[in-house]
C-alpha cells in the first residue's frame, strides 16, 4: 500500500503533464513589445501642443491599448464556464483604472508559459494562483500610463490618478484618455514588481460588483466558439471507435466495407501504445460530414482482443467492499486513541456503511479537437495546428511535443472554449486521436466523439464505499471517529481520488481519530470529477455527524461547532488548510438564513452540511419534504460560502447555484456502472439528469474575509448531498447511505 | 445525393444531404450553422432545439429530408438583424451562461414557450424547459431570464 496521499499534492498536481512556470520575474518577461508607433514623430511638440498619441501598444502581455480606446486583456486560464474568463480580467481593469465598458477581453493568442504564466485551470485553484499576477499586470500598466500623462500633462506623477480608462489631476479637471497615453505609456519604464502597490479593498469600482460573463453575447447569438464548432478549409469529420472494454487490442475490422460507405473518405486501423491517456488501439472514420461517420461506424465490425482489457464488475467491487471490517490494512491516518474511546462502555458507539457510484463527467460538449497535421519539405519542419478545448493548454502541448517529437515552434494551439468539463478535458488521447488521423488522412479533421463514445471513455468519478464508526460519550461529545474507505487502485496503487485525506474534517479536528484504506483492483479509470474525493466523502463523513447527532440527541448544528474546536489553521502557515473560525462562520450563518430550528410540517425536514476543500469553507442547509410515494422535493438550499473577497458577484453566484444544482443531479439519479469491463450506461437514456423542474431555490450568502480570494467552481459541490440526505431524515426517519436516491425507491 | 430546398432563418438554402441525415448535422457541417449543439444525439438533452415552422424541435432527431421546402429558425436568426430578442437580451442581463453551451437550446425553446405563452408561470416554464438539459445548472437564471424576458416584452407592448 501506498502511503498517505498528501492532500496538497493533489489538489496541487499538475494537470497532465503541464509545465510549471512559477510566478517567477513576470513583469520582466513580459514587459514591453511592438514597435514605438507614432510617437516618436510627435515628440518634440509635445510640450507646445497637444501631441498626436492616438496608437495601439502593448503594455504587457496581458493589456493593450487600441486606438479607438478599446483595452484588450487577456485570459490566460482556459474556460469552461466557471467565468474565468470574465473575473481575472476584472482584476487587472480594477488595478489600471480601467472602464469595464472599455474592455475587450481575448483568449491569449498562444500557449506560451514564459509569456503568460500558467495557462490551465482546475481545482479550484486558478483566482487563487492568478490573484497577485492579475493584480501586477494591472497595475503596472496604470503606473505606465501614469508616467506617459505625466509627461504629456507636465504634471508630477503623484499628483495624478488613473479611474475610467483616463488619468485625471486630482487638482483640477484635465485629464487624458487612456487611448491618447497609450503609445507613449509603452515606452515607459516598467515599473519594479516591489514598487507597485494595490488599491485598497474600499476604493474597489470593479472587483465585488456583477458582470455578465465577457462571451455573454456571443453564446446568446449562437457565436459562441466552442472547440465542436471548428471549422477549417479542406477539413474532414472524424470519428474514432475503441474497445467497450478499455485495453482491447484491435485484432481485425472490416475498414475495406467501411470505406465504400456513403460520405466515408477513409478508414483506419490504428495502433495504439496502450496508454488509455495518449492512444489505445482503435479504428478512425474520415468522411465529409459528422453523421456520415458516425452512420458508418455503425456498421463496423471489429474484432478484439481482450486478453489483457478491463473486465471490472461493479457488483464484484461492491460484494467485495460488504466484508470489510472497521479498519483497513492501510491506516494512513491515525491520532489520539481511537480504541479505547470506542471499547469504552459508557460511549454509545454507532456504525454504518456508505456506498457511492461511478459518475461520468457529462460535459455537454462532447470530447473533441480539430487537428492539422503538415509534414515537413526540405528546409520546412513539421507543423501541427490544433483547435483544442482543454484545460491546459500547456499540458497537453508538452503531450503533443513528446509524442510527435516536435519542437515549441512546430505547434500552433488555439485553446477553444469548452462547453463544460468539470475535470475531464485534462487527459488528451482525443487529442493524440485527431492528430492520428490528420497524419493520416494528410487533412485537417475534426474528431468528435459520440455521447456514448464521451461516457464510455470517461475518467470517471469513481465509485466506492465507506465505513464509518463513532463515539459519542454520554454528555453527548465526539470520542472518536473512524473512518475505512474502500476504494480502488488502479495496478497496485491506489487511485489518486481515492483514500484518506490528513487535513479533512473530521479527521483533523478530532482529538481520536482513524482513517485507512482498503482497495480494490478496477481498471476502468478514473480522474477528478468537480471536487474530486470531497464529493464523496463530504456525503459520508457529513451524514455521519448527523447520525452522531440523532444517535447522542445532540443538535446538528452546536455538536459541528463543538467538533471545531478554537478558532485556528489546522495547518499553522497554510492558509489553503481549513480554519476552524471561517468554518463556525459559514455554519452560523447557513444555520441562521436558512431559519435551523424552525418548526417543519410533517413530511418535510431541514438538514446542514459543512465542508472544507478548495480553500473554501461551504455550509449548506436544505429544506426538504418527501411524500408517501417517495417523492422528494428540494424546496429550498441556503449556502453560506467564505471564499474571501468575491470578484465577479454574478458569476460566484452562479457557480454556487450551479454546484448546488449539479451536486443534486448526481445525487438524485447518476450512477455508472460497469460489467466484464464494460460500462453499461451509454446516453441519457441511461443515466438521469436533474431537469428544471426539480431545481430548488438556493439562497447564497458570502462571508468576504480578509483572506486572498480562492476559487468557487467545485467547492458549493460537496455539502449538498449529506445536507438533503440529512434532511431527508429529518423528513422521513429514513437513513439514505447510498447515491443515487434513484436506487433508494426514491423519485424527485 | 438529393438537394433540398429549407428556408433557414428567413433565406432560401439548398442542402445537398442523404435524406436520413439529421437537421442537426445539415446546419451544422454542411451550412455552417453551429449555434445549434449536438449533445446527445437521441433528443434527451435539448441542445439542438430548432424551431420548424415556429414550434421547437429536436433537429438531432428531424431527417433533413422531412423539413424540405419548410420554414427552419436557428440561433443565429432569432435576432431581427441588430436588436435581439428579448431573451437574449435578458440571458445576457442575468448572465444566465456558464460554460454556455446548453444555451442556444435553452433560449430556442423559450422562445417557443413565448410565443404561444406570453406571461408563463413558473410551472409553466418548468414543463416547456424540461426537455432542455444544463450540466451546469443554471435552471434558476433560465427561470429569472425568462421572466424578465416576458416582463420587458410586455412594457415595450404597453409604450
Ligand atoms: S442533441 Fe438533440 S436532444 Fe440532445
Ligand atoms: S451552461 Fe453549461 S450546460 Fe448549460
Amino acid at each position: 500500500m501506498s502511503a498517505l496521499i498528501d492532500p496538497r499534492r493533489v489538489l496541487d498536481a499538475p494537470l497532465v503533464s503541464s509545465e510549471q512556470t512559477t510566478r517567477r520575474d513576470f513583469l520582466k518577461i513580459s514587459g514591453v513589445m511592438g514597435g514605438g508607433l507614432m510617437l516618436a514623430a510627435a515628440v518634440p511638440g509635445w510640450t507646445q501642443t497637444t501631441p498626436q498619441l492616438v496608437g495601439g501598444g502593448d503594455l504587457n502581455a496581458y493589456v493593450q491599448i487600441k486606438p479607438d480606446g478599446s483595452i484588450v486583456i487577456y485570459s490566460g486560464s482556459p474556460e469552461m464556464g466557471q467565468g474565468i474568463a470574465t473575473s481575472l480580467p476584472m482584476i487587472v481593469a480594477e488595478e489600471m483604472g480601467a472602464d469595464w465598458a472599455d474592455v475587450v477581453v481575448q483568449q491569449t493568442p498562444e500557449v506560451n508559459t514564459e509569456r503568460y504564466g500558467r495557462q490551465s485551470t482546475g481545482g479550484s485553484y486558478t483566482v487563487y494562483l492568478n490573484w497577485q499576477l492579475m493584480r501586477e499586470m494591472g497595475a503596472s500598466a496604470r503606473e505606465m500610463l501614469i508616467s506617459a500623462a505625466a509627461i504629456v500633462m507636465e504634471l508630477p506623477r503623484d499628483e495624478l490618478q488613473a479611474e475610467d480608462s483616463r488619468v485625471r489631476h486630482l487638482f483640477s479637471n484635465r485629464s487624458r484618455s487612456f487611448a491618447e497615453l497609450a503609445s507613449l505609456a509603452q515606452d515607459q519604464p516598467i515599473p519594479a514588481k516591489a514598487d507597485l502597490v494595490f488599491r485598497a479593498r474600499e476604493d474597489y469600482r470593479i472587483i465585488g460588483t456583477s458582470k455578465s460573463q465577457v462571451d455573454s453575447f456571443d453564446i446568446v447569438t449562437g457565436q459562441g466558439d466552442f472547440g465542436i464548432d471548428t471549422r477549417v478549409p479542406n477539413m474532414l469529420y472524424g470519428s474514432y471507435t475503441k474497445c467497450p472494454a478499455v485495453g482491447g487490442k484491435i485484432v481485425e475490422a472490416n475498414i475495406e466495407d467501411i470505406k465504400t460507405l456513403p460520405g466515408v473518405v477513409d478508414a483506419y486501423i490504428v495502433r495504439g501504445n496502450g496508454n488509455v491517456r495518449e492512444l489505445l488501439d482503435g479504428v478512425g472514420i474520415v468522411g465529409t460530414s459528422t453523421w456520415a461517420v458516425f452512420t458508418a461506424r455503425k456498421a463496423l465490425q471489429i474484432r478484439w482482443d481482450e486478453s489483457q482489457a478491463s473486465k471490472d464488475s461493479w457488483t464484484d467491487f461492491a460484494e467485495f467492499a460488504e466484508k470489510q471490517g472497521d479498519t483497513g490494512a492501510a491506516v494512513l491516518f491515525e491520532q489520539g486513541d481511537v480504541d479505547t474511546a470506542l471499547q469504552d462502555p459508557s460511549n454509545t458507539v454507532i456504525s454504518s456503511f456508505y456506498e457511492y457510484p461511478y459518475l461520468t463527467h457529462l460535459c455537454l460538449e462532447p470530447m473533441n479537437c480539430t487537428a492539422h497535421f503538415q509534414p515537413g519539405k526540405a528546409g520546412v519542419k513539421d507543423h501541427l495546428e490544433m483547435w483544442l478545448p482543454t484545460q491546459s493548454g500547456p499540458g497537453f502541448k508538452t503531450l503533443a511535443q513528446q509524442r510527435y517529437g516536435l519542437d515549441a515552434d512546430q505547434l500552433s494551439i488555439h485553446v477553444k472554449r469548452m462547453g463544460g468539463s468539470f475535470g475531464r478535458r485534462t487527459s488528451g488521447e482525443y487529442m493524440c486521436e485527431a492528430i492520428e488521423l490528420s497524419k493520416l488522412s494528410g487533412r485537417p479533421v475534426k474528431l468528435t466523439w459520440s455521447r456514448e463514445d464521451s461516457m464510455r471513455h470517461d475518467y470517471f468519478r469513481e465509485g466506492g464505499f465507506c465505513r464509518l464508526r463513532g463515539a459519542m460519550t454520554a454528555d453527548g461529545k465526539l470520542a472518536a471517529w473512524e473512518e475505512h474507505t474502500i476504494g480502488t487502485a488502479v495496478g497496485s496503487e491506489p487511485s489518486r481520488w481515492t483514500g484518506v485525506r490528513a487535513g479533512s474534517f473530521p479527521l483533523a479536528t478530532s482529538a481520536h481519530a482513524r482513517g485507512s484504506l482498503t482497495t480494490f483492483r478496477m481498471d476502468t479509470p478514473s480522474g477528478p470529477w468537480r471536487a474530486p474525493f470531497s464529493n464523496t466523502h463530504a456525503f459520508v463523513s457529513q451524514c455521519f455527524i448527523h447520525e452522531l447527532a440523532e444517535a447522542a440527541g445532540r443538535d446538528h448544528v452546536e455538536l459541528l461547532i463543538e467538533m471545531m474546536g478554537e478558532p485556528r489553521w489546522l495547518e499553522p502557515g497554510n492558509f489553503r488548510a481549513m480554519n476552524t473560525g471561517r468554518a463556525v462562520g459559514v455554519i452560523k450563518l447557513a444555520a441562521e438564513k436558512g431559519g435551523w430550528g424552525r418548526p417543519m410540517p410533517a413530511g418535510r425536514g431541514l438538514g446542514i452540511a459543512f465542508y472544507f476543500c478548495h480553500a473554501a469553507h461551504v455550509a449548506e442547509l436544505a429544506e426538504v419534504s418527501v411524500d408517501d410515494e417517495g417523492k422528494v422535493t428540494v424546496h429550498k438550499v441556503t449556502a453560506a460560502v467564505d471564499v474571501g473577497p468575491i470578484i465577479n458577484r454574478s458569476g460566484a453566484l452562479n457557480q454556487v447555484q450551479g454546484s448546488i444544482i449539479d451536486g443534486y443531479s448526481a445525487m438524485a439519479g447518476q450512477k455508472i456502472t460497469m460489467e466484464n469491463g464494460r460500462i453499461q450506461q451509454t446516453n441519457l437514456d441511461q443515466y438521469p439528469v436533474l431537469r428544471i423542474d426539480a431545481a430548488p431555490q438556493v439562497d447564497v450568502h458570502f462571508i468576504e474575509s480578509d483572506f486572498d480570494p480562492t476559487g468557487l467552481g467545485e467547492p458549493g459541490l460537496p455539502p449538498l448531498a449529506p445536507a438533503v440526505a440529512n434532511a431527508m431524515f429529518v423528513a422521513t426517519g429514513r437513513r439514505v447511505r447510498a447515491m443515487p436516491l434513484f436506487d433508494q425507491g426514491f423519485s424527485v | 445525393m438529393p438537394k433540398f430546398s429549407i428556408t433557414v432563418n428567413g433565406a432560401d438554402a439548398q442542402v445537398d444531404a442523404p435524406d436520413d441525415m439529421p437537421l442537426l448535422w445539415a446546419l451544422r457541417d454542411l451550412m455552417g450553422l453551429t449555434g445549434s449543439k449536438y449533445g446527445c444525439g437521441i433528443g434527451q438533452c435539448g441542445a439542438c432545439t430548432v424551431h420548424l415552422n415556429g414550434a421547437p424541435v429536436r433537429s438531432c432527431l428531424l431527417p433533413v429530408g422531412q423539413v424540405s421546402g419548410q420554414a427552419i429558425t436557428t440561433i443565429e436568426g432569432l435576432a431581427d438583424g441588430d436588436a435581439l430578442h428579448a431573451l437574449q437580451q435578458a440571458w445576457i442581463e442575468k448572465d444566465v451562461a456558464q460554460c454556455g453551451y446548453c444555451q442556444s437550446g435553452q433560449i430556442m425553446s423559450a422562445a417557443a414557450l413565448l410565443q404561444s405563452n406570453p406571461e408563463p408561470t413558473d410551472a409553466d416554464i418548468d414543463a416547456a424547459m424540461a426537455g432542455n438539459y444544463c450540466r451546469c445548472g443554471t435552471y434558476i437564471r433560465i427561470r429569472e431570464a425568462i421572466h424578465a424576458a416576458a416582463m420587458s416584452v410586455d412594457a415595450a407592448a404597453a409604450k
